[in-house]
């Protein structure tokens, strides 16, 4: 049942990136409002299967590296759908939906995991805490998209040399708008999503850090994002500045959830994630 | 039924010419009247801008319109016939289409794809319409041109690039800062083309204009004009705090801004966007500035370059738009010709019905006293007939399918059915 609300979803993905790159070529309104109706409709597919998924196994599906790319791509999807409401930057669903399509791909080529999640593992706070991390993500991978567009446009626009993506991308203040837009709400949820861990961490293991190396990562990225907000808001660090930072911090949360999942060892791991039968 | 079109353009005139033809129009009113007293045409539209002066009519008599127009536009005592026989062309049917179509989407224009022509266009019909000057035809063919101007706008990118230097400085301001409402505006010397700009900026909402130039007076002018504020060139760098846009163009032989003092400046504004426009010669601004995070510079080659880019990307444009224009103008040109069938086809119905009434009355006459109901059935047996013997030609001759040669097809059908009994002789020898 999951399964087929998956192949929904990843359709209804897949639509929505035809729309929106049909959109950025030929600039017409309408390919992006259905572009966004069809994206709603594969996040409705994605809710329910989530919903299906959670109600048998019980707790929110974070055990296995591609059930948490699901939870993380809806998050993406939702907080995109959110802000194309209202503040919409169009072109950005070009880069979103083709991201949210390969998201769902991915997890539906990983192998499923099978076994029993430690007790440890289940509770309320983790699940609180995984969730603000993963919606910290989603806002903060829109900084990172924002950010590579920012870049082109401005590259254009200081070498004065104007190309196909001249006048398809949108203003620079929009994007830098978005840059702060997707910071602002992002750094937050990320600092909650590591402070509820951390609590967590005391509640069970009797530490608050234990220097895993997801944990070194992300505080590795939170210091940038916290050097950007504190620029931005001080000195007014901007533009071409602020975009290679949200460009720089997103790809080391990358690491941390990529290559901390997959190859590095600790407690976050995927693999120590469940108990093999 | 015949559509001709009369005129001069920018290519085959010198302003003086289209002045003087303009000024033959001194009433809109009073010039209709006489136009409509014309025997020869059945419609008529005159429209003028800045670069065309011309006339659309639908007449039944080509020939003797062409002189009428002709003698008409000679009529100023300043333009002899030579002149104006040089630039006068005269287009008719499908070419007067082609022209109309080609008009209202600005592809005839000086520059392509200025939006104004459409906005001329249509107060030039309304004119006409409330002058009574127009019929079905024009009603019909001026709509066409206005949708098939919109589908060009809507679906080419023929009017999406800056042309002109000044313009380029807009469009540049507005990929820059999104909006431009709220954004100041500094204006460093005068200049026409930096007026020209600041136009723009105006029209598109800026909040605030502020002139500093080296005679306060001539600032204070200036600012007049623009609703703005007049400061002193000392002013400067603090001026510069506030301001979003600076358009420079003072006769300074020295750099008025350096690299080093835009970077004081920027911290200060902690990096607000700042876009600098130097068109002046020889420039104003340091080019280093350019360096810079969050400031853009652009002197006048650039713009130049932005709007010699944008006026080939509106040739690119304008091929598709063409194309668009070629296919519109067919499909007029279909309905033109099916117009000009409706004639045939109610004669050919006519004659048949003509005919089944007359060998009705015989056979009738023939068969002695008959019931209603068997009348009834005669009748409807002759019609059933008729109708069913003319459907196939009466649909080919509104499908048309000889577009390169309406009348000889129709002449043909005409002659088969015998519909003009009269000139059947005349009929041979034309064709």
């Amino acid at each position: 049942m999951a399964q087929l609300f998956l192949y929904l979803t990843l359709a209804g993905y897949f639509g929505a990136t035809l729309l929106w790159l049909g959109f950025f070529v030929v600039q017409r309104e309408g390919y992006c409002r259905w572009g966004a109706r069809v994206m709603g409709g594969g996040l409705a597919a994605h809710t329910l299967a989530l919903i299906q998924q959670t109600w048998s196994v019980g707790y929110l599906p974070v055990s296995t590296f591609g059930n948490t790319l699901l939870v993380f791509d809806w998050t993406l999807v939702a907080v995109f759908l959110l802000l194309n409401w209202r503040y919409p930057i169009k072109v950005l669903g070009a880069l979103v939906a083709p991201l949210a399509a390969l998201l769902v791909s991915g997890a539906l080529i990983l192998p499923q995991g099978q076994g029993t999640v430690s007790p440890l593992l289940q509770g309320f706070w983790v699940t609180v805490h995984i969730s603000l991390t993963l919606m910290g993500y989603a806002a903060l991978a829109l900084a990172f998209l924002g950010g590579i567009f920012y870049l082109i446009q401005e590259r254009q626009i200081k070498a004065k040399k104007f190309g196909f993506f001249y006048r398809r991308l949108p203003s620079l203040s929009q994007l830098d708008t978005l840059n702060y837009w997707c910071l602002s709400i992002g750094f937050p949820l990320l600092t909650g999503g590591i402070i509820s861990g951390s609590l967590y961490a005391q509640h069970t293991m009797g530490r608050f850090w234990s220097w895993d190396p997801k944990e070194i990562l992300t505080l590795l990225a939170w210091l940038i994002y916290a050097v950007l907000l504190h620029e931005r808001l001080t000195v007014g660090w901007r533009g071409r500045r602020a975009a290679w930072l949200a460009i720089c911090g997103f790809l080391v949360l990358v690491c941390t959830f990529v290559g901390a999942s997959l190859w590095l060892t600790g407690y976050h791991s995927f693999g120590k994630f469940l108990q093999q039968p | 039924m015949n559509l001709l079109l009369f005129g001069v353009n920018h290519k085959t005139a010198a302003l003086s010419l289209r002045e003087k033809l303009a000024s033959l129009i001194p009433d809109l009113g009073q010039t209709y009247q006489s136009l409509k007293a014309w025997p020869e045409l059945s419609e008529v539209l005159l429209y003028t801008t800045c670069n065309r002066v011309e006339l659309l009519g639908v007449t039944e008599e080509p020939e003797a319109a062409d002189v009428r127009v002709r003698a008409f536009f000679a009529g100023h005592p300043e333009i002899t016939a030579a002149a104006l026989e040089e630039s006068f062309y005269l287009r008719r049917d499908q070419e007067a289409v082609q022209h109309l179509f080609r008009v209202a989407a600005s592809l005839d224009s000086m520059v392509v794809g200025e939006p104004q022509i459409l906005g001329q266009m249509k107060a030039a019909y309304r004119a006409a319409t409330e002058h009574g000057a127009t019929g079905p035809i024009l009603n019909r063919l001026l709509h066409k041109a206005f949708s098939v101007a919109k589908r060009v706008r809507y679906e080419t990118g023929i009017g999406d690039h800056a042309v002109s230097v000044s313009y380029a400085a807009v469009t540049l301001s507005r990929k820059i800062f999104g909006e431009l409402s709220g954004k100041n505006v500094l204006l460093l010397g005068a200049g026409e083309m930096a007026e020209l700009a600041l136009e723009h900026l105006r029209g598109q909402g800026v909040a605030r204009i502020t002139v500093a130039n080296r005679t306060l007076s001539r600032g204070v002018r200036l600012a007049a004009r623009f609703q703005g504020e007049a400061v002193s060139l000392e002013e400067l760098e603090p001026q510069l705090l506030v301001a979003d846009i600076l358009i420079s163009s003072t006769g300074a032989d020295h750099y008025l801004l350096t690299r080093d003092q835009v970077k004081a400046v920027m911290r200060r504004r902690k990096q607000r966007p700042l876009f600098l426009i130097d068109i002046a010669v020889p420039r104003d601004l340091d080019p280093a500035i350019n360096d810079l995070d969050n400031v853009y510079l652009y002197n006048i080659d650039d713009l130049e370059e932005v709007a010699e880019q944008g006026l080939q990307h509106r040739r690119q444009e304008a091929a598709k738009a063409e194309r668009m224009v070629a296919a519109e103008t067919l499909k007029f040109q279909d309905w033109l010709a099916t117009l000009e069938a409706f004639p045939t086809i109610i004669a050919l119905k006519d004659k048949a019905e003509a005919i089944c009434q007359a060998e009705l009355k015989k056979t009738l006459s023939q068969l002695g006293p008959v019931t209603p109901e068997q009348r009834q059935a005669l009748e409807v047996l002759t019609s059933s007939i008729t109708q069913k013997l003319l459907h196939h030609p009466i649909i080919y001759l509104k499908r048309n399918h000889h577009l390169k040669r309406p009348h000889r097809e129709l002449n043909l059908v005409r002659r088969l059915f015998n519909l003009d009994p009269d000139d059947i002789d005349n009929n041979s020898e034309k064709n």
